[in-house]
Formats: structure tokens, sequence, C-alpha cells
């Protein structure tokens, strides 16, 4: 066969370096990538209708499921659209954790895309350690929430329950040993000859391009835009904590890499912050209506019961409108526009997934390249196909 | 005086007062609906006019309201990374013919936005480059988000 012959090679939907069912539909020239046209929806469950058809509270489990290596994140920007229907402000010790629990789910959530997108790459050795470190934050979801991965944790109001005695003491003493792990990490990565040649300079985004298709999180400030949602309009008392936002020159893959490596080590610092000034107090707002009373009230307390039994029965009602609030998730901006008509249910939930809108970048990062530099630019870019399909 | 207003006065000022359908400040959030066939100039001049820059396409969406004179709403989350401000704009559409200009050119990013309003509401982007579904199978009948469509 002539070395110009094109031809359209299929990936996926079935395929270990696509990180869930996504297909791609590649035109080669040789082995040349002349585009690529993402094929997705294997994963679509319509989690946005099913919304409409439960109250409030009964999402949040839903949202667990959009990116489930993130639940928390999306547990928060959910419950921050129905508070601000409300017009809410939950009290400082729920604002904290809720920040805690949103770094750690970075931390934990960053752990899994370097294992495996190190392992698509060939060092297999990464994905050992970084999974290490990845069960002990589930350690400390199972602790807080009696779940690992499908948490809902977050309650419209505050938080579902406080977090046991010794959350605190084993999560400090997981933020402080982090960032020996991650030297460790570097010390496998970071200069190593192979990691570099299969990364720089390969995958490039510029900063227009990224803007233009929407591109946020880590994949746009890997291409020097130091734009986040947590200092850009900072939520649940983001603005009462000292971090950096890291940014790469280049965007390529290793800028990538090294921005979502710095970004653990400034969680870990958010965490530690947090944990040091940890306000005493409630969880959750003092609203019957809203909120669950606690629960050794039931078998005590009559008008405890009925109003556990109306949330459960009925639910709560937003006032009538609409909002758009976006939080910094791991992978990005992730927005939720909640339409409420008055009702215990959703109107309308749109769910602004960074994944979705990221993927859309792929084409544009790989025209030109090696067909051999596919799987490393699919695993920077960090992909969710829970939250991109919905 | 915020953004979001100026952005409402820019637009009246520069398409007249007969472009704005309607506006709305609620939750420190400015909404500007417009009339759909303006909807492609107006997303220029956002993303373009020096004191305004709406250079960031968060997402686009589409709403279904049954009984309404116009059934749908197609509603566009904007922000400007100049002045760190959002907007939101929107336009209707009428059951009978719901199209209205693509705005892929001012905002690459909406490509997918677009396929996927297509594809859940049946809104017809003219000029778009690529109007397929994106979550369905192409060969699935119907649009699944509208309000009378079956759950089950």
């Amino acid at each position: 066969m002539p070395v110009s012959e094109r031809m359209v090679l299929n990936v996926g939907p079935q395929h270990p370096s696509t990180h869930g069912v996504l297909r791609l539909v590649v035109e080669l020239e040789g082995e040349t990538i002349l585009r690529i046209t993402p094929h997705i929806g294997y994963l679509h469950r319509a989690i946005e209708k099913l919304c409409e058809t439960k109250t409030y509270l009964q999402c949040i489990p839903l949202t667990d499921r959009l990116d489930y290596l993130a639940p928390l994140s999306n547990n928060l920007g959910f419950v921050l659209a129905v508070e601000k229907l409300f017009g809410l402000t939950v009290p400082r010790r729920a604002q904290y954790l809720r920040v805690i629990m949103a770094e750690l789910t970075r931390i934990s959530s960053h752990l899994i895309w370097l294992g495996t997108h190190a392992m698509d790459i060939g060092a297999i050795t990464m994905f050992l350690y970084t999974f290490r470190e990845r069960e002990a934050t589930y350690d400390l979801f199972d602790l807080a929430h009696g779940a690992r991965m499908n948490v809902s944790y977050m309650r419209v109001g505050g938080l579902a329950r406080d977090v046991p005695e010794d959350f605190v003491k084993r999560l400090r003493a997981f933020v402080r040993e982090l960032p020996e792990r991650i030297d460790e990490y570097e010390t496998l990565l970071t200069k190593n000859r192979i990691w570099l040649n299969r990364t720089r300079g390969v995958g490039v985004l510029s900063a227009s391009d990224a803007i233009a298709l929407g591109v946020s999180g880590p994949n746009l400030r890997a291409s020097g835009v130091a734009w986040d949602m947590r200092k850009a309009c900072p939520y649940s008392a983001y603005d009462e904590f000292n971090f950096n936002i890291p940014t790469g020159a280049n965007g390529d893959v290793y800028d990538r890499y090294l921005v979502r490596l710095t970004e653990m080590r400034e969680s870990a610092r958010i965490i530690e912050q947090a944990l040091d000034a940890l306000p005493e107090g409630p969880i959750a707002i003092e609203d019957a209506k809203i909120v669950f009373p606690p629960r050794d009230l039931l078998s005590k307390d009559m008008e405890s019961l009925i109003h556990h039994f109306m949330l459960v029965a009925e639910g709560f009602s937003p006032p009538e409108g609409e909002c758009y609030v976006s939080i910094e998730a791991p992978k990005g901006e992730l927005g939720f526009y909640v339409v409420s008509d008055g009702g215990p249910r959703p109107y309308r939930v749109k769910v602004r997934a960074p994944s979705f809108v990221n993927l859309q970048a792929i084409s544009k990062m790989a025209e030109g390249r090696l067909i051999a530099d596919l799987v490393a630019i699919i695993g920077s870019i960090d992909i969710v196909l829970g939250e991109i399909d919905r | 005086m915020s953004n979001g207003l100026l952005a409402i006065e820019k637009i009246k000022e520069r398409f007249g007062e007969s472009t704005v359908v309607e506006t709305k400040d609620a939750h420190n959030e400015i909404t500007i609906v417009v009339s759909r066939d303006a909807i492609l100039d107006v997303a220029g001049f956002l993303r373009d006019e020096p004191s305004l820059q709406y250079n960031f396409l968060s997402d686009i969406c589409g709403v279904d309201w049954p009984g309404r004179t116009e059934r749908f709403e197609v509603v566009y989350n904007l922000y400007s990374m100049k002045y760190g401000s959002r907007l939101r704009l929107k336009a209707r559409l009428p059951e009978k013919d719901p199209a209205l200009p693509s705005v892929t050119d001012v905002w690459p990013t909406a490509n997918w936005h677009e396929r996927e309003a297509f594809d859940l509401y049946g809104i017809e982007f003219t000029g778009h480059p690529d109007l397929r579904r994106i979550l369905n199978p192409d060969d699935f009948e119907g649009f699944p988000y509208r309000k009378d469509f079956p759950i089950r």
C-alpha cells in the first residue's frame, strides 16, 4: 500500500485507551492523523430528563453518576444551584466541609487520571502507585459518607451528616503525606526521557483555540490561561483560602500533566488550611421544610416525623425562576442550569459537563500528529463518559 | 453598572429596542431575550464589543414550554473572561418552525451544544456545519427531551 493512501480507522467504543465507551473515527494519511470524528452517546441515560421526574432530593444521587470519578463536585454544583434559587446560605462548617470534599475529590480524580494516562503510554508502574493513594481517598470518603463512589453526601441547605471524629485526623495525615508521594511520581515521570518524548510538543492546543472551543479546567490552564472558577467567581468560601492556579506555557500533553500534578499539591494545601480553620457549628441550615430532621428525633417528636414524611413524599419547592451556577470541577467548568416552575420537581436541569466540551477539541489537538500520539492525547484530556453522555 | 446591564443597553443602542424582547435581572444574573433572527448578529456583537467581550460560551441548551405561543427556548450561557461577568442570552421559537441561525461561527464550541439541542429538542440550527444527532443513534425517532415525549 502506498504511504500516501488515505485510511479510515475506527477506535472504540470498546478499547482500553478510550477510558470508557468512546468511539473515534480517525482519518489517516499514512500514519498522520487528518481528522478525528468522535461518536458519543453510548452511556446516555437521559439523566437531565430523569431529573424532571424526581424531587430535588432524588436528583442528588443522579448527579453522582455524571462524572463518577468526582461525585462530590457534581453534588456541590447541583445543590449550589438549588440553593441559589432559594436564596440560601449554608453554615460555615458546611461550606468548609464542602471545600474539603471537593478538593479531596480533585485529588482522587487526578490520581486516577495520572495512573491510567501513564499506563496508556506504557508506564504501568504509575498505576500501582497512584491507585495506592486513590484507595486512601476512597477510604476517607467511605469513612465520611458511608460510600466509596456514589456518595450523595451534599444536601440542599448543607450536608447529609457531619464527619466522624477520626476523619479530620486521618485526612490530615493523608494530605501531609501526599506531597511526598507526588514527588515520587515525579521521579518516575517528570524527567523521564521516554515520557518527555511521548508528551512534549504532542497534542498542542493554543490559548485562543482553547477558548474558542470552550475548553476549561486543567486543559485550558495548560494552554496558559489562568482561569479557574474558584478564583474567578468564588463559591463556598473559596475566597478564604490561599492557593495558586498553575498554568502551562505550551498547551501540550506534558503541560497538562504538570498542571494536574501541581493542582494536587494546591488541593492538599487548601485542605490543610480548611482543616486548620474548620469552624464548629451546624452542618445544615435550620429549616425543617428543606432539611431532614435528625434521625433520633423521628421516634420522639411528632412534628419531626411529619416534616420527614413530607420531605420524602413531596419534597420542597424552590421559587419559580432559573439560575446558572458553575464550579471548578476536576475536569473543568461544571455548570448547572436549573429552571424551577415553583413545583417540587425541577422543570429543566442542564448539566454543562466539562468533559463533553473538552472532548470537542480532540481533533484540533491531534491533527497532523502520528496515530501513535492519539492514545497520549486522549488520556491527556481526562474525559469521563458518564458526564459526556449524561 | 454591571456588565450584564451594560449589554442590554448596548444591544438596544446597536440593534434597536425591538430586537430585545424581554430582559430579566434575578439572582444577580442578567437574562436577555432577543428575537431569533437577530441571534447571530447579537452573538457576534457580544463577543466583539470591547466593553463586553463575552468570549467564552459555556453552554447552549433547549427548554420546552408546551402551551406557550413560542414553545421552545434556546438558552446561551456566556462568560466574559476580561470582565468576569456572566450573561444569559435567549431566543424563543414557535413549535411549527423551531429554527434559528447557528452561532458556530462566533463560538466554535457551539457545534456540539447545538447538535445536542437538535438531538433532544428537534431545534434546527441553520448554517450549522454538521447538524446530526449526538447522544442518540441516527435512526432514533422523536425528540426525547420534549415534554410530550413519554418517559417510559
